[in-house]
């Protein structure tokens, strides 16, 4: 699993039928440090996350996991909202 | 998933048969901007996409061939919905 957090949504009428339902909210992936990390994806939503909320998502073929027995056809999935975040810091550092 | 225009398509007729019924498209990775963010790839069409249209890819291996039905096929890349509105802001909202 991967911190990210959640930058917007993504809106679809012509779609996967498995997708009916749910939410599909574009992540940006974070470091430990809540720094953003790399380019944003879109994730469908299994933990019911709202914009600018620090979430973990799941990536691959896990992620469809997250909402058996639907079939959703994701490769990856929102499973998580945090609530808290501790982190030790790295020896050296200011903190 | 990442969101990807589709900029063209390939025809072949020599192919594996797990390909039959899907139309293989050629995109390009953009960011929720609209700026190319990456090389293109092919994906197979589970949607009816069609060229210029912004489109979600299922991009992660194992994921693509569920995606579209067919475990176990050699897809790495499907194409699963057909983009409406990207809203960099607003997540919250009913589904």
């Amino acid at each position: 699993m991967n911190l990210g957090r959640v930058v917007g949504r993504v809106v679809a009428t012509p779609k996967d039928e498995g997708f009916t339902g749910s939410k599909l909210l574009l992540v940006q992936p974070l470091d430990a440090s809540l720094r953003p990390r790399g380019a944003v994806l879109v994730a469908a939503d299994a933990a019911g996350a709202g914009a600018g909320e620090i979430i973990f998502y799941v990536r691959g073929r896990e992620a469809a996991h997250a909402f058996l027995p639907a079939v959703v056809p994701t490769d990856a999935g929102v499973t998580g909202v945090i609530d808290g975040i501790h982190v030790i810091p790295p020896p050296g550092s200011a903190e | 998933m990442i969101l990807a225009r589709v900029v063209g398509n390939v025809v072949a007729t020599q192919k594996h048969p797990a390909y039959r019924g899907f139309r293989m498209m050629i995109v390009q990775p953009i960011d929720p901007a609209g700026a190319h963010a990456g090389a293109e790839f092919l994906a197979a069409d589970a949607v009816g996409s069609g060229e210029g249209e912004r489109v979600l890819v299922v991009a992660e291996g194992k994921s693509a061939g569920d995606a579209v039905r067919v475990p176990g096929a050699p897809l790495d890349a499907a194409i699963v919905a057909i983009v409406d509105t990207v809203d960099l802001e607003g997540a919250g909202g009913p589904a």
